[in-house]
Formats: structure tokens, C-alpha cells, sequence
């Protein structure tokens, strides 16, 4: 990444984007096709690999917000007007796989980030690293509040409730709750370097207890509606065929790379901002 | 062996200093007897009856309250100048284990006293009381391991006690779920074989925090 540059979009990144983003539809396409011999893990193996050889080509051309630009069109499109199989209650709203699920891997990758930044914070004591674990953190939060929005509607037409108390929904909004209290945290400070260090402590010790509560409890507890917990049918079994594969993955890495982007724009302004005060 | 041995000391001041001091630990116990009356009061008002749920429920949100306020002091009970005079004279690890030893040990006779209190108002029948008590001890070790370094950020800030609450209750919530449903289970009498995950995930997760603490407190003692 750049840093404080501003970035051209200029016909040709627009093309190298273009082709990138087919390459991983087709790769994918090539993958999936693969013949029953070859089996889910392995293929799953392969996905993971195109994926982020793909990303990592994006990034290392300087073309990873048109290759991410690309890929969204093609969510959009092809997630209201892609093939996804017919059942019963769920209908069309499993079109809502690309946006609920995807919010949420999205979020992980974040908070991610904003892990490794906090510790990079603590080791060499940059404000700079400060600044990229809070924003990261806060696109994680709005990112959390998306998809806690998107699967109550979904909740609503396929459970009855918007609120149903599945333990799933309950972690996630108790996760959302430490990162909120992350926010108030970096709000009750006057000076810029202690807040700095107590934030990082605090999102490094968060990080943790947060995986523990979103990918632990849940699965302890066998009153779940969520598929793939308490005995309930994961998605891969019956309902994610692989016409839905095809837009999965790539929603993912869309909606990360979304986030990102907006992480980075917002940091960048932050920065210029620090520069312009002599704060860093 | 330089560690244990001022560990050793620190914990024993802290404890000097709580007993020279008793106006905290007075007021916890006098807030634990406090709710447990007016538990009493209310739930006796017209039926003379309580479920065990309800019951359970209650002496668990008073054990967290308990603590937030007993741990809550752990940090800015002392005089801000003191906590250098201790930088220069222990290891920051020391500092951290003898905090967390004596809150342990404050969580332990605080939630003993209140089962107490809450058992000699309320008629309850516990199935399983060793297995009540070994629920009752792991929650001691939960909260202090979560709320130790939890308070010592909290310290750091201007308006601690409000972010004391804030900060430990969404991060001391997964704990608690566990301790409340194996709460429960002893209550009911369940045989502790089932329960054995529980407990096995519940030593996990304090691991988790305790190392992680441990690795963050010399950080932020030196802020």
C-alpha cells in the first residue's frame, strides 16, 4: 500500500482489474468443475490458493481497489440474478448468503488487521500503527452492525423473528458490544500516545475472547437455528451448490476489499492530518 | 526465584492494606447481604417461592457486580504516586500476580459469604453441592483473571469506575454464560461427567486470558 499518494485510475489499472477479477471467476468455474475424484477439501485447498495468489497479484500491481471494484459489480449481479437452489422457507432469501455471511468474514479479517497493527503499536510505538488498528477496528464495527442488520431480516423471513435469541446472534451482539466499548475506551482520553497504548491493550486482550465467543460458544450450545450448529446441516451439505460457490468466494473477497479501501481512506486523511499537526 | 518471592510480599502488603482498610471490604459485604435481602423481600412479597434459575440467576449477577466494584479499586485504591515507588522496586509480572492472587482470593471469600447469605434466605436444594462450590471457585479465578488487568486500564483513564463496567461486562459475558449454565447443572444434580467439557473449556479460556494479560501488563505499568 501507498502511503499518502493519491491514487490514479487510469484505463489500463482499469483493465489489468478487469482481467484479474475473470481470472478468479474463471479459475473458480475450472476448479468447481473438477470431476467427483477430486475431493471437497482439496478442491476447497485449491479455491483458497487462486484466491490469494489472485488478491496478492491485485495488490502487488497497484490494481486491488478496480480488481475489488469488479468483483462487487459481479456479486451484485450475479447474486440477484446467479441460479441458487429451490427450497422450502428459505426461497430466495438465501440470495442474503452474499451479504450476511460475507459481512462477517469480512469482519474477521478486519479485526485481524487491527490485531497485528495493535501489536505492532505496542513493539515499535508508531501512532501511525495506532491509527490503522482504529480505523480497521471501526470498519469492523460497521461491518458487525451490517451483518447483525442483514441476518435479522433474514431471521424475520425465514425464523419469524427478528430477534429469535440464537446463541449466534447473541455472541456476535455481545462481540459488537467490546468493540463499542473499545470506542468509549479511545473517547475517555486527552493525550494522543496514552490513548494510543491503552487501546492497543485493550483490542489485543478483546481479540481473543471475542474468537472464543463468536466460534466456540455458539457451537457448545445445541438450541441453534444456524446451519452447521447443534446438529443442524451445515450450508455446504445440502443448500451451497456450486452455482452459489461461484459467487460466494468471490463476495467475500469483494466485501473485504471494500472494507479495506474505506480503512484506507479514512487512515490516509488521519495521517495527513497527524502530518499537517506534527503529532507524528 | 526472585519472581515468587516478591509475588510473595506484594500479595502479603496488598492483604495488610485491605485489613488496615476495611471499609471496602465491609461495604462488598454489606452490598451482597444488602441484595440478598432484597431478593428476599421481593420474591417472598406474595408466592414464598423462587426457582432455582431465578435464584442462580440473581447470586451470579451479584457475584459480577461484586467484583466489578472489588476490582475496580484493585488499581486507584492506592495513591498514584506509590505505583512508582513499586516500579522501581518490583518486576511488573510480580505486580500483576500478586493482584491477581489477592482478587482471586477476595472473589473467593466474597462469593463463599454470598452463597451463604443467599442459601440461609432462600430455601434451595442444591443436587450437587461439591460441584456448586467447584463452580463457585472457578468463577472466583474467571473474574479475577478478567477483571485484573480490566481494572488496571480502567485506572489509567479519567472516568474509571464508569469504564470499569463498561469495559468488563461484555468481556467477563462468555465466562459467565458458562458458570451459569454449570451452575445450573450442579443445582439440578447432573452428573459432573456430562459437565466435564464445560469445565475443561472454562480452564481453557482463563489460560487464554491469563497469558495474554501476563504478556500486556508489563505494557501498560509502564505507561
Amino acid at each position: 500500500m501507498e502511503k499518502n499518494k493519491q491514487h490514479h485510475f487510469t484505463i489500463k489499472d482499469w483493465g489489468i482489474g478487469l482481467l484479474l477479477a475473470c481470472a478468479v471467476v474463471g479459475l473458480l468455474y475450472a476448479i468447481l468443475g473438477l470431476g467427483i475424484s477430486v475431493s471437497y477439501s482439496i478442491k476447497g485447498l485449491l479455491i483458497i490458493g487462486e484466491l490469494s495468489v489472485l488478491s496478492w497479484a491485485a495488490n502487488r500491481l497497484g490494481v486491488w481497489r478496480e480488481f475489488g471494484i469488479f468483483l462487487l459489480l459481479y456479486t451484485l449481479i450475479m447474486g440477484f440474478l446467479g441460479e441458487v437452489p429451490h427450497l422450502n422457507i428459505v426461497n430466495e432469501s438465501i440470495r442474503n448468503l452474499y451479504f450476511h455471511v460475507c459481512m462477517w468474514f469480512s469482519m474477521i479479517f478486519l479485526l485481524i488487521g487491527s490485531f497485528y497493527q495493535a501489536i505492532l503499536f505496542l513493539k515499535t510505538g508508531k501512532l501511525e500503527h495506532d491509527i490503522r488498528s482504529s480505523e480497521y477496528t471501526y470498519m469492523a464495527i460497521l461491518y458487525g452492525t451490517l451483518g447483525i442488520i442483514t441476518g435479522m431480516i433474514w431471521a424475520q423471513f425465514t425464523w419469524g423473528k427478528f430477534w429469535h435469541g440464537d446463541p449466534k446472534q447473541v455472541a456476535t451482539a455481545i462481540g459488537l458490544l467490546m468493540y463499542f466499548a473499545y470506542s468509549i475506551l479511545r473517547g475517555s482520553f486527552q493525550d494522543d500516545s496514552q490513548r494510543a497504548k491503552i487501546s492497543a491493550i485493550y483490542a489485543i486482550f478483546c481479540f481473543p475472547i471475542f474468537l472464543v465467543l463468536i466460534f466456540v460458544l455458539p457451537r457448545m450450545t445445541p438450541d441453534s437455528l444456524h446451519p452447521g450448529v447443534g446438529g443442524n446441516p451445515g450450508f455446504g451439505k445440502y443448500d451451497l451448490d456450486d452455482h452459489m460457490r461461484l459467487v460466494f468466494y468471490p463476495a467475500i473477497l469483494s466485501w473485504t476489499i471494500l472494507g479495506a479501501w474505506i480503512a484506507t481512506i479514512r487512515i490516509k486523511t488521519r495521517l495527513l492530518y497527524a502530518q499537517k499537526n506534527d503529532i507524528i | 526465584m526472585k519472581l515468587l518471592k516478591e509475588t510473595q510480599a506484594l500479595v502479603g502488603k496488598e492483604f495488610t492494606i485491605e485489613w488496615r482498610n476495611k471499609n471496602m471490604l465491609f461495604s462488598l459485604l454489606l452490598f451482597s447481604g444488602g441484595t440478598a435481602f432484597i431478593a428476599y423481600l421481593s420474591f417472598y412479597l406474595k408466592t414464598k417461592q423462587i426457582t432455582p434459575i431465578t435464584w442462580n440467576a440473581i447470586l451470579w449477577i451479584l457475584l459480577l457486580f461484586n467484583a466489578i466494584h472489588g476490582m475496580g479499586k484493585s488499581f486507584s485504591q492506592e495513591h498514584y504516586s506509590r505505583h512508582f515507588y513499586y516500579y522501581y522496586l518490583a518486576k511488573p509480572t510480580a505486580i500483576y500476580l500478586s493482584k491477581l492472587i489477592y482478587n482471586t482470593g477476595l472473589m473467593l471469600g466474597l462469593s463463599l459469604l454470598s452463597f451463604l447469605f443467599f442459601s440461609t434466605v432462600f430455601e434451595i436444594e442444591i443436587g450437587n453441592q461439591i460441584y456448586f462450590l467447584l463452580t463457585l471457585l472457578c468463577g472466583a479465578f474467571g473474574f479475577s483473571s478478567t477483571l485484573t488487568l480490566v481494572s488496571a486500564i480502567a485506572s489509567k483513564a479519567s472516568n474509571s469506575s464508569t469504564l470499569m463496567a463498561i469495559l468488563s461486562i461484555p468481556v467477563i459475558i462468555p465466562l459467565l454464560l458458562i458458570l451459569i449454565r454449570l451452575s445450573n447443572n450442579a443445582i439440578d444434580g447432573i452428573s459432573t461427567a456430562i459437565m466435564m467439557k464445560d469445565i475443561i473449556l472454562l480452564g481453557a479460556i482463563n489460560m487464554i486470558i491469563i497469558t495474554v494479560s501476563f504478556l500486556l501488563f508489563p505494557y501498560l505499568w509502564r505507561t
